[in-house]
């Protein structure tokens, strides 16, 4: 093949392709991450998945600290295990936050980006210290950073040598909503920019914010990926939430709230927001209460957005 | 300085246990003094002060505390993670480390060793002493270094590599002799310096070569391990 028969050959910078094919890995005889394949391309991917779904050990073995017991981790086309040159494309914040508390924000951003082997690592450390907002305090040592502003400076040390590659374990924990705000736009505009951003969370809104593309993995398996609207469709289908619309709202309210199944009720012009605590009774009880009362329901939607369900409908489905 | 040794130095000064370093080196100093001044005969403490506690405590325990300082300690709050990340060889990072421990370990040991043996005696036993405790603070270090990557608590496994191990196989077991650094040392330094005080079972060539399989052998391990250092999931 000679290149003009090629579509104009993708040029190194717009690379940042992370592979997984077939992946598993265990811990002994625990399945933590089971047959996994996804395709990260540039752009802000979501992973999302309830407490102990595999995301670290996902994000690890992409990160090239954990051989996988099965199957292939590549980043453009290179293994990553035991192989240290693909850290010049590729940052890892990882989940447990440790860091050089001794050093001060600004020596140690510096010292990854001379680690790096950067031309200037003063002007690298100051730019990425700019991207997170962390200038202010530069100067002071890490030890002495609340969680967030530690969070920051870990992610200015993760983008020193502005990798392709960009992977995020929970980057939003302990961050309070004005430092997540920032972290969301910081992650978006990366995206953009045609970085490949990898972040884990269990928050669905979080995820919602962010990520166009989203990742679920529930008990170590792929349970669903693509598009975040896609993913949101299947999961209003499995709800605890229910908008709730009656002949007469009030009443209905004051007999649901006896109901075990109820956990709580709102209301509003529009009609009810009933939260279930379990969705099968309720779903049971409810047209015997309207019976009983004598009211007629003229609506019952559900709109819920707890994770749980998606992941039991996802996983059922 | 690489910018790896840059941060392993401040991070092993950085932590408290660096002070563990200062009691043991004053107390083998201090009680050559307190001898000396009080004109007991070296015949009489040399063996105690400078073989038993000396070369057997001061200079292994040293090493275990730079040792693991210098690697356990980030692999334990997992700080390591920082330097892992970077498209480093990982021989580097290893040799880096490697040099820290060892002259630190070196300086801390061989200069308070040095002036006991000045005490004792005579300098060329300092200086015998200083040679011995540079070779033992090498082999000990990349013994130590490697202990860091395949235990998670490499100061006990450590310990008990000085203590049960050189300490008390090393007085029943006469093969281990063979195998122990301490016996390098003694060696080496009954070597420059003939005393009274060491009886040497390992020729000085044994010492020789030994120490430096143990260095080698040591290193190229550790960097192997290093090589493969995983992060696992947290269990819950
Ligand atoms: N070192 C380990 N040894 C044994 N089992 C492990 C180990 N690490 C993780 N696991 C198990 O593997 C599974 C996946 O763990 P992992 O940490 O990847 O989940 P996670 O999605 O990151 O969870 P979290 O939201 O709590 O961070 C869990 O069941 C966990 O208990
Ligand atoms: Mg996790």
């Amino acid at each position: 093949m000679t290149a003009q028969t090629l579509p104009a050959e993708t040029p190194a910078a717009t690379l940042g392709v992370v592979d997984l094919v077939n992946v598993s890995r265990w811990y002994g005889n625990v399945v933590a991450v089971n047959d996994i394949t996804m395709s990260l391309n540039p752009g802000v991917t979501g992973l999302l998945g309830p407490n102990g779904a595999g995301k670290t050990t996902v994000l690890h073995m992409m990160a090239g600290f954990l051989a996988p017991s099965r199957g292939m981790v590549t980043i453009d086309g290179k293994p990553t295990w035991r192989n240290p040159a693909v850290y010049r494309d590729l940052g890892l914040v990882t989940e447990r936050e440790a860091v050089h508390g001794f050093l001060t924000a600004r020596q140690f951003v510096t010292a990854c980006a001379r680690m790096q082997k950067l031309k200037d690592p003063e002007a690298a450390a100051q730019r990425a210290l700019e991207l997170v907002e962390m200038t202010g305090a530069a100067e002071r040592r890490i030890e002495t950073f609340s969680k967030g502003m530690r969070q920051r400076t870990r992610v200015a040390a993760a983008l020193v040598h502005e990798p392709r590659v960009l992977l995020l374990d929970e980057p939003f924990n302990g961050m309070d909503p004005r430092q997540r705000m920032h972290m969301m736009e910081l992650l978006h505009s990366l995206g953009d920019r045609g970085h490949t951003i990898l972040f884990s969370s269990h928050i669905l809104e979080e995820v919602e914010q962010v990520a166009g593309l989203v990742q679920v993995i529930v008990a170590g398996r792929l349970a669903a990926s693509g598009d975040y609207r896609k993913i949101r469709r299947l999961m209003t289908n499995r709800p605890h939430v229910f908008a709730v619309r009656s002949s007469d709202d009030r009443r209905l309210a004051v007999a649901l709230m006896a109901e075990k199944s109820v956990a709580g009720i709102e209301i509003e012009a529009t009609g009810l927001t009933v939260r279930a605590s379990d969705y099968g009774s309720f779903t049971r009880v409810l047209p015997r209460i309207a019976l009983d009362q004598g009211i007629r329901l003229h609506q019952l939607v559900p709109s819920d957005e707890s994770l749980e369900s998606v992941f039991s409908y996802l996983l059922e489905g | 300085m690489s910018t790896v040794a840059f941060i392993t130095a401040r991070g092993l000064f950085g932590r408290r246990r660096a002070l563990l370093l200062l009691p043991l080196p004053i107390l083998l100093v201090g009680l050559a003094l307190l001898c000396r001044m009080y004109d007991v005969s070296p015949d009489m403490w040399g063996q105690a002060v400078i073989v038993a506690l000396g070369l057997a405590v001061v200079l292994p325990v040293v090493a275990l505390i730079v040792g693991t300082g210098v690697l356990g300690s980030e692999v334990d709050d997992g700080t390591i993670v920082h330097i892992l990340t970077k498209p480093l060889a990982r021989r580097d990072i290893i040799l880096a480390k490697y040099a820290v421990a060892a002259s630190v370990t070196t300086v801390v040991s061989a200069v308070p060793l040095f002036l006991t043996g000045v005490l004792a005696g005579s300098a060329r036993l300092g200086g015998a002493l200083a040679v011995a405790a540079t070779v033992g603070a090498f082999a000990y270090s990349a013994l130590f270094l490697l202990f860091s990557l395949v235990s998670r608590r490499p100061v006990l496994v450590g310990l008990v590599y000085i203590l049960v191990w050189e300490g008390l196989l090393g007085n029943f077991v006469s093969g281990t002799k063979n195998l122990a650094i301490g016996q390098y040392v003694i060696a080496i330094t009954d070597k420059i310096a003939p005393n009274g005080m060491m009886d040497t079972p390992v020729s000085l060539t044994t010492a020789i070569v030994m120490s430096a399989i143990f260095t080698v052998a040591g290193t190229v391990f550790a960097i192997n391990r290093l090589g493969s250092f995983s992060l696992a999931g947290e269990t819950s």
